[in-house]
């Protein structure tokens, strides 16, 4: 049978791609960004999973306004990097699992979630970032991605209850997979961050130190928090976190074990966080 | 009934919700023409032919050719969608983000490195934090704003 074997967390700037893309992770500003992320990597190189399950949200890039989902489940057998404006990053085309995806989706909707099903999209850096910052740059990626996608663009968006619930939910469905695959779950975006209007640039130290804390000790009562607590406190676009709810879900019941711990400001306008979370 | 929207009384910020993503639609939606390279050339090449194609507010059009992107916001706009306009100008997000507060690039980037905004006095507006509106420009824009006022 398959298994969730760890959660990995981390933010998704897209500065972060493109400081690596263009060759700047030595300079100073960026340093501490990449050295913070090392014992992450080695961690990763050390516990390769069969398959990750990325949550993360789409920037307005797959989907337009034409189409808004909640959640949307890629089920396809690859992903091109995006144009997001300025060109495609120069990362590796990320390869699907589309039979696990597939199971997941099944059990999942059977499950009352009901999830969008996608079989053609392409990616942007909200995914590739978070391969980029735990895999380095590779000319393939380590093992196949399922993208799941968040709505956190357009209000309202999931609440952390649903989205923690929605991870039980997922692990339910990995675990009942006749094969056995270790599946790592990622969540990404955060930490406290506002890309509009004149309160831009707001960072919450403190605020993102406790979702941490919670997220590790107490998952089920963080998921308690209502939207408006992330936009006051985290900014607007912090209301991301949410999707590392998902993950957190995802984990078994009772006291995970932390992997590593990482926090750094700034990255452009975010706060970055990196956390790792095994089973235990 | 009228739903709740527990999140107008946040200085500085304007959430993208359904009543605003009706109102940017079109605007929106020519943001998201600009991820392909023809569309990029020719909108810079002629902005105002370009946006003439769009059923957007007059509004919008200008807001968007003086890269007001306060006012885009304010007429339904979202930040991932006009980021769009940024990388066709190559601007970075911290540009875009920087350009909203009043500050220069450089105050806002060192402003960011000194650990970011404080979210003390900026939690509801009525408060006294840099980003409620009476404290507006911010940054040495602001600085000279005050000194002709006085």
């Amino acid at each position: 049978m398959a298994r969730i074997s760890a959660s990995v967390y981390t933010s998704h700037v897209p500065a972060i791609g493109a400081a690596l893309d263009l060759g700047k992770s030595d300079e100073p500003y960026w340093q501490p960004v990449f050295r913070g992320y090392e014992p992450a990597k080695a961690w990763l190189a050390a516990n390769k999973p069969d398959v990750v399950f990325l949550v993360y949200n789409d920037h307005a890039t797959a989907f337009s306004l034409e189409i808004i989902p909640t959640f949307a489940i890629g089920c396809a057998a690859e992903y091109q990097p995006a144009d997001e404006g300025w060109g495609p990053r120069p990362v590796p085309v990320v390869k699907g699992h589309p039979e696990l995806a597939a199971h997941i989706a099944q059990s999942v909707i059977q499950d009352d979630f009901d999830l969008t099903i996608v079989n053609k999209m392409p990616v942007d850096h909200g995914l590739t970032v978070p391969l980029s910052l735990m895999c380095g740059q590779p000319k393939a990626w380590p093992c196949p991605v399922i993208p799941f996608a968040v709505n956190v663009v357009q209000y309202p968006v999931p609440s952390g209850r649903r989205c923690f619930q929605l991870g039980q939910a997922i692990r339910k469905a990995v675990e009942s997979y006749d094969a056995p695959l270790n599946v790592q779950i990622w969540g990404t975006g955060g930490m406290s961050h506002q890309l509009q209007g004149p309160r831009a640039g707001l960072i919450n130290r403190d605020w993102d130190n406790r979702f941490f804390d919670r997220l590790i000790e107490d998952p089920a009562g963080l998921a308690q928090i209502p939207h408006i607590e992330y936009v006051r406190e985290a900014g607007s676009e912090g209301i991301e976190l949410v999707m590392w709810l998902i993950a957190r879900g995802a984990m078994n019941p009772g006291k995970p074990r932390v992997a590593h711990r990482f926090y750094h400001v700034p990255a452009s306008n975010t706060a970055v966080g990196n956390l790792i979370l095994e089973n235990a | 009934m009228a739903l709740a929207k527990p999140y107008l009384d946040v200085p500085g910020t304007t959430i993208f919700d359904a009543e605003q993503s009706r109102k940017g639609y079109h605007l929106n939606q020519f943001c998201v023409s600009l991820m392909k390279p023809e569309n990029r050339a020719r909108f810079r090449a002629n902005e105002r032919a370009y946006l003439d194609d769009w059923p957007m507010s007059e509004d919008q059009k200008l807001a968007v050719m003086a890269r007001d992107l306060n006012r885009c916001i304010a007429l339904g706009g979202n930040i991932y969608f006009l980021a769009r306009i940024g990388a066709t100008d190559g601007k970075s997000f911290q540009q875009m983000a920087g350009s909203m507060t009043g500050m220069s690039e450089d105050e806002y980037r060192a402003m960011m490195v000194a650990g970011g905004r404080s979210v003390e006095g900026n939690r509801y507006v009525g408060e006294d934090g840099d980003a409620q509106a009476h404290r507006q420009p911010q940054g040495a824009a602001g600085k000279t704003a005050k000194a002709k006022e006085a």
